[in-house]
């Protein structure tokens, strides 16, 4: 695909119907939170957009993020997002190695400086130089600073890149820390989780090609529209935690009555993330749907917040926002609940199609 | 030691049915008043188990079913209530990408797309040209 080529021009070449982009775009405003009557006009903007170049440096990690994208969605569907950026990059995903594949990161920097966008999985140690991760003999520091200054922004895949994450537990020993802490100079968007899910990484190029501009952030770098929420807001299990009724023990009662965890430990009401609903391995479920606790991945120092079993000792904050209204069965509920976790003014306009104008709003 | 079976919790409900009903009532009302179309994104719901299937059964089948083939199947279906799709997607390996109710008088996705039918009349054309 030439730079010139828009989207929309590669998939007609390519066979795919604008009805099977649409449903892709569909699929991509549920994931971002949108007023799901959006899908016309992300199609839209999509398919008019230039695929930009995407530079992917994997730090000190274990690779279950890249794991988690590229187990997302069916190898057709996932391929149209990676229609949609130019991998240029990957060292783990590429088949280039040695001299050529340091060449084409090379290449790719100086083909789009200022234009591509950097993502980094994993830590970066800085402990004695930041010796302790080194890719073609250079230590992640020296990369990422290099690499970071010509990037239009960074997006930072996993807690490790996010907030230091398991390298950065105590003791630490390499000294790692986040992205964050040594590019203070560029738009960071931190998509923390352990792994995170895939539909969140997605979710976010797709936000970036859609309106060209970085979603909305928290006070931790994370997408509101995916982070603004804590799992116990949108736990099914909520109910029963507002009604006192809690599991004790792995296997009692409450347990196979599928009450709350919060006294086994679960980290729920202190973690933004979007398991609860998005959910794991094809929607299929999520931890406290399998009967366990939240570890609470996607927050700052998970590793070292406690045991996992232990019950938070702060009580949860008051219920926000949809869950309470479908539990008084009152009319206001899932239409509004949905637009109102966009944190967007096109909620009023859930019902009608919606432009990209009004999406940005 | 004998530990009894543990079955998981399935059929309770935590309310959404209701909501969502009042939710489907109220865009009924502004697509018959206002042509207003309305759509509910359940993927986003936090459902409890069992209470989908119970969405499922509540809203029942209509007359129209339509399926579409594109990148996976689609799945749209009239409710028992006229008016109510259910507009169900899914990839090639048969996991929902996407999920709603859209109360409207013919779901968006089933109209021919403008782009295609150019596609499609640019294919036509060419076919008769090759025949002369």
């Amino acid at each position: 695909m030439t730079a010139h080529e828009s989207l929309g021009e590669r998939l007609i070449q390519q066979g795919i119907s604008r009805r099977a982009f649409l449903k892709f775009c569909t699929a991509m405003a549920s994931m971002m939170a949108l007023p799901p009557g959006s899908a016309m006009a992300i199609a839209d903007a999509l398919s008019k957009t230039l695929r930009p170049s995407v530079i992917w440096l994997s730090f000190q990690e274990c690779t279950a993020c890249t794991e988690s994208l590229t187990r997302s969605y069916s190898p057709t569907l996932e391929s149209l997002i990676f229609e949609m950026i130019s991998l240029d990059y990957h060292h783990t995903l590429q088949a280039a190695a040695g001299f050529s594949a340091e060449k084409s990161r090379e290449d790719a920097m100086h083909n789009a400086y200022g234009k591509y966008l950097l993502v980094v999985d994993g830590a970066i140690p800085i402990k004695d130089g930041g010796i302790y991760s080194t890719i073609a003999g250079r230590t992640n520091l020296d990369l990422l600073q290099e690499v970071a200054k010509g990037a239009a922004a960074i997006i930072a895949v996993g807690t490790c890149a996010s907030f230091g994450g398991i390298p950065n537990a105590k003791p630490n020993p390499t000294g790692a820390v986040a992205v964050s802490d040594i590019i203070k100079d560029k738009a960071i968007v931190n998509i923390s989780g352990c792994p995170p899910i895939p539909a969140v990484i997605t979710g976010v190029l797709a936000h970036y090609l859609t309106f060209g501009e970085l979603p909305e952030l928290d006070d931790l770098g994370r997408p509101k529209s995916f982070y603004g929420e804590t799992i116990h807001d949108r736990c099914y299990r909520r109910p029963f935690y507002d009604q006192g009724k809690f599991a004790k023990t792995f296997d009692d009662e409450g347990a196979r009555n599928g009450w709350c965890l919060f006294e086994l430990g679960c980290k729920g009401p202190t973690t933004h993330n979007a398991c609860a609903t998005t959910k794991w391995n094809g929607g299929t479920s999520f931890p406290i749907e399998s009967g366990h606790g939240c570890l609470g991945c996607s927050e700052p120092n998970f590793w070292d917040a406690g045991s996992f079993y232990s019950a938070l000792s702060m009580p949860a904050g008051a219920l926000k926002l949809g869950t309470a209204a479908a539990v008084a069965g009152v009319a206001v509920g899932a239409a509004v609940s949905v637009a109102n976790r966009a944190k967007k003014q096109a909620a009023q306009s859930a019902h009608r199609t919606a432009t990209i104008a009004d999406l940005k709003e | 030691m004998n530990f009894p079976p543990i079955h998981a919790q399935s059929t309770y409900s935590v309310g959404n049915i209701r909501a969502l009903m009042n939710e489907i009532v109220a865009c009924l009302e502004k697509l018959d008043r206002d042509d207003e179309i309305g759509m509910i994104d359940l993927n986003s719901l936090p459902f409890s188990p069992g209470e989908y299937e119970a969405l499922r059964q509540t809203l029942g089948q209509g007359e129209v079913s339509i399926r579409i083939e594109a990148i996976g199947p689609s799945e749209i279906i009239e409710t028992h209530y006229p008016g109510v799709w259910w507009v169900t997607h899914y990839n090639v390996e048969g996991d929902i990408v996407a999920d709603a109710i859209e109360i409207a008088w013919l779901p968006q996705i089933i109209r021919s797309q403008p782009e295609d039918v150019r596609a499609g009349l640019a294919r036509l054309k060419a076919q008769l040209n090759d025949q002369d």
